[in-house]
């Protein structure tokens, strides 16, 4: 079998996802090893297919996930319940309460920071976005140049990132923190 | 780690734990998103559409049949749910140009620069991603849905038909114009040489 560039050009994308037969496969195969110009359609149509298939071209929005579970979380249907179910979790709702108080007022309330050298800032806002490390111990502002291991990096809001231990970066957060906080040792990074 | 276990997390979803809907959705959530982009071609407008589609998943998916995937499925809700937002906006009267070239007849390649293999490294590379994302950004309506589906998503040809509503032979003439375009668009700048400034850069198409 013999094929012209114009039948190479309308098979090429078949070709590629392996969808012709074997008898064609191998005339377009004699055939791009004598022809330049259709040897460059194919070589690059290759790649166009590799490139884009790449992971890596599926771009999301910094937060998108974030957002997206939120805005399910909030149209997630809440179990009906009955005038006596609802004054059984109000009576242990009330009793919950009083336990933590007095747990509260036996302990401190605060979550042990991951590191005794990093102290926990007072000022950042409790919605701004930041990232940490997995094995981290301070979050940081996306693109922080201080965050030490950037590949486990995860996204949650400043209050997220305190009340899972992490303390704020004395860097990039500066702006939010006391003197004695910025003050916390060097070394102390990400 | 914990096998990821499609079925049993969606017969549990069903059984009332709905909140672990997030769990069955968190593996395609990019996909929804790029699915999104691909109709809408604005961040603003395929998040939120995005957010509309899985809700909207959620809300039928006691209508979800097992023959066929949940990406699928889910996919093919968002291409329904952003093209529902474009006809709002009218957003077909931007549509490039090559989005109303007939899709009957051949599409001969326009440019035979020689482009060589490039290892997949160089996607590393912010600028070159933004030159990728401009070249499909280029293409028409038609072509860049097909495209995204089958080669971003890696959706089979039947799947990327479904979800899109067309036959598999519109699937392969788009998907085969798609990607001969895309060529045409990138060899020039990616097969001569990364210092040269790509032809639709320019403002000139090449075909």
């Amino acid at each position: 079998m013999v094929v012209s560039c114009e039948q190479v050009w309308r098979e090429v994308s078949n070709y590629i996802d392996g969808e012709v037969d074997p008898a064609l496969r191998l005339a377009i195969e004699e055939h791009v090893r004598g022809c330049p110009q259709c040897d460059a359609v194919l070589t690059g149509t290759r790649n166009v297919v590799e490139l884009y298939g790449d992971e890596r071209m599926l771009e999301v929005p910094f937060g998108f996930g974030q957002r997206l579970h939120r805005r399910l979380d909030e149209s997630m249907p809440r179990p009906r319940r009955s005038f006596l179910g609802w004054m059984a979790t109000a009576a242990a709702a009330v009793l919950v309460a009083g336990s933590f108080e007095i747990v509260r007022s036996l302990h401190s309330h605060s979550p042990q920071p991951r590191s005794e050298l990093a102290q926990r800032g007072k000022g950042v806002p409790p919605d701004l976005k930041v990232v940490a490390a997995e094995e981290g111990r301070l979050f940081h502002v996306p693109g922080c140049e201080f965050i030490h291991d950037k590949t486990k990096l995860r996204a949650m809001t400043a209050a997220e990132a305190e009340r899972q231990g992490y303390a704020p970066c004395p860097r990039c957060l500066k702006q939010y923190l006391t003197a004695d906080e910025i003050s916390a040792p060097k070394g102390v990074s990400s | 780690m914990e096998q990821f276990n499609e079925a049993a997390l969606l017969r549990r979803v069903l059984a009332g734990e709905y909140d672990l809907f997030y769990e069955l959705v968190r593996p395609y959530e990019r996909r929804v998103y790029a699915a999104a982009f691909a109709i809408l071609r604005n961040e603003a407008d395929a998040e939120d559409v995005a957010q509309e589609a899985v809700l909207k998943a959620f809300k039928h998916i006691r209508q979800f049949r097992a023959e066929s995937r949940f990406s699928t499925w889910l996919i093919q809700i968002t291409v329904n749910e952003a093209r529902m937002r474009r006809r709002k906006a009218h957003a077909n009267l931007m549509e490039p140009i090559a989005g109303r070239e007939d899709e009957e007849g051949n599409y001969a390649p326009r440019d035979f620069a020689d482009w060589r293999e490039i290892p997949s490294e160089t996607l590393e590379r912010k600028e070159v991603r933004q030159k990728l994302a401009e070249a499909l950004a280029e293409l028409g309506q038609i072509y860049r849905e097909v495209f995204v589906l089958r080669d971003m998503q890696h959706l089979s040809i039947e799947e990327t038909a479904k979800a899109l509503g067309i036959s598999t032979a519109s699937v392969k003439t788009r998907l085969l114009r798609a990607r001969l375009m895309l060529r045409d668009l990138l060899a020039p700048g990616l097969g001569g040489g990364w210092s040269s400034k790509l032809s639709f850069a320019k403002g000139t198409k090449p075909w």
